[in-house]
């Protein structure tokens, strides 16, 4: 007897579907904004090795990077309480993929500040431009333009990577998936229109990193 | 009816789960790189249609989560009648997700070999088989060896995923003993640690292929 393929019974939650989704992408966006921004701090104690946060960091990416984000993730939210700090699934989740991102993010943009040629720091200096000034315009900038399109794909590494979240009943899209399919019985035809919305959002989320970057970070400064 | 689990018990259990992650992770890597192979003399094919089907599977498996792949083998093997246990359906699921990303990693190196020993090694009327042979793979293969070794690293950390199809690997171990026991700080920091034994030393290795290969460059 040949399998019959029913999308019908998924597309009857397609609210459920959406409203994952949605979810998905707003853990995403706090993800990415925190973890860049740790990112940005450890490359600067990284790269200026400020003692001891350089080598401190230094442990820090290690650790993240040689770790699976989902025994992260079982750590903070299991793990953590028996310390007394107790938190709920989604501040575990965002706080999970902020670390995650943020050691990758971390290595990612010192490598670009470390590219930053010492003539260019030594002109703005002649030019009398402040320590903050050259930092800003001289250092950090053309290291983020340099490196946008690896932490482009590394913020969307940490979206498909937020599926796992599901473990800990965070409510995003494969929450979703899953209570959908439990309903249903069907999974092949729940999981398959699932991906495709993933799919999708890392299309979506590239596109948009693409235009923030020639917006705010490859363009010329304003 | 109890069972205490002392220290050595869960450190017992926690390399059993281990030995299968690393088994696991050792099959993904070798099929992976099979199917990787022959994904990548696709994406590098003059046909039209092949180069379309190997980006298109790359672009897939590369834009989705590995868990939904994961599920999608599990329910979709299941459906074709075949039926699967979640250690087939986990070698099948990551033996995919590794091929994809293989093939891309070394269809870069490929096209980082100049051009001009194409036309070199075209002009002395060597075959498409006998360029890529003696001429194009040697020099790819050496710049691919680095970055290689640093995705292994992304396959072992992948295994754990398939934790959540039930494949009784090192975190699902781990998950199975922190019920058990109660000490889910103690049991995941180890989880950590013997994942951290596998990974650090092959990252470690991979950054030193990568500076040996920029001085000899």
């Amino acid at each position: 007897m040949a399998y019959q393929f029913e999308f019908a019974p998924v597309f009857e939650h397609v609210d459920l579907l959406l409203a994952g989704a949605g979810f998905t992408l707003a853990l995403t966006a706090v993800g990415a904004v925190l973890g860049i921004g740790l990112g940005i701090i450890g490359a600067i104690c990284r790269a200026w090795k400020l003692k001891p946060f350089d080598w401190l960091f230094g442990i820090y990416v290690e650790v993240i990077r040689n770790t699976p984000f989902l025994v992260q993730l079982f750590f903070i939210f299991f793990g953590l309480p028996s310390l007394g700090i107790r938190m709920t699934e989604w501040h575990a989740a965002v706080l999970a993929m902020v670390i995650n991102l943020g050691a990758y993010s971390t290595e990612i943009i010192r490598a670009g500040i470390q590219a930053t040629p010492r003539g260019q720091i030594e002109a703005a200096q002649s030019l009398a431009l402040s320590r903050a000034q050259i930092f800003r315009h001289v250092v950090l900038r053309p290291a983020l333009a340099k490196v946008w399109p690896a932490l482009t794909s590394q913020v969307i590494i940490v979206m498909l990577g937020s599926a796992v979240c599901s473990q800990i009943a965070t409510e995003e899209l494969t929450f979703a998936a899953n209570f959908i399919q439990s309903r249903n019985f069907r999974a092949f035809e729940t999981y398959f229109v699932t991906t495709a919305m993933y799919f999708l959002m890392a299309l979506l989320i590239r596109q948009l990193l693409i235009q923030i970057g020639h917006r705010f970070v490859t363009g010329r400064a304003r | 009816m109890f069972v205490q689990f002392t220290t050595w018990d869960i450190v017992r259990n926690l390399l059993e789960g281990g030995k299968w992650t690393l088994l696991l992770s050792l099959i993904a890597f070798v099929l992976g790189g099979a199917v990787g192979l022959a994904i990548l003399f696709a994406r590098i094919a003059k046909n039209r249609l092949l180069q379309a089907f190997a980006k298109g599977y790359i672009e897939v498996f590369q834009g989705t989560p590995l868990l939904m792949q994961l599920f999608i083998v599990f329910f979709g093997l299941s459906l074709l009648g075949v039926d699967v246990s979640p250690w087939v359906a986990a070698a099948f699921g990551l033996t995919l997700f590794t091929s994809a990303y293989l093939a891309e990693i070394w269809r870069g190196c490929v096209e980082s070999v100049p051009k001009g020993q194409w036309e070199a090694s075209s002009s002395l009327a060597l075959s498409y088989m006998q360029q890529m042979r003696h001429v194009i793979l040697p020099q790819a293969l050496r710049i691919a060896i680095a970055p290689t070794v640093g995705f292994s690293v992304q396959v072992v950390k992948g295994t754990a995923v398939t934790s959540i199809i039930g494949f009784a690997e090192l975190t699902k171990t781990g998950s199975m003993l922190a019920n058990a026991t109660f000490a889910p700080f103690l049991v995941f920091g180890l989880v950590a640690a013997g994942y951290f034994a596998l990974c650090y030393p092959l990252s470690l290795y991979a950054k030193s292929l990568e500076r040996k290969f920029h001085v000899a460059r």
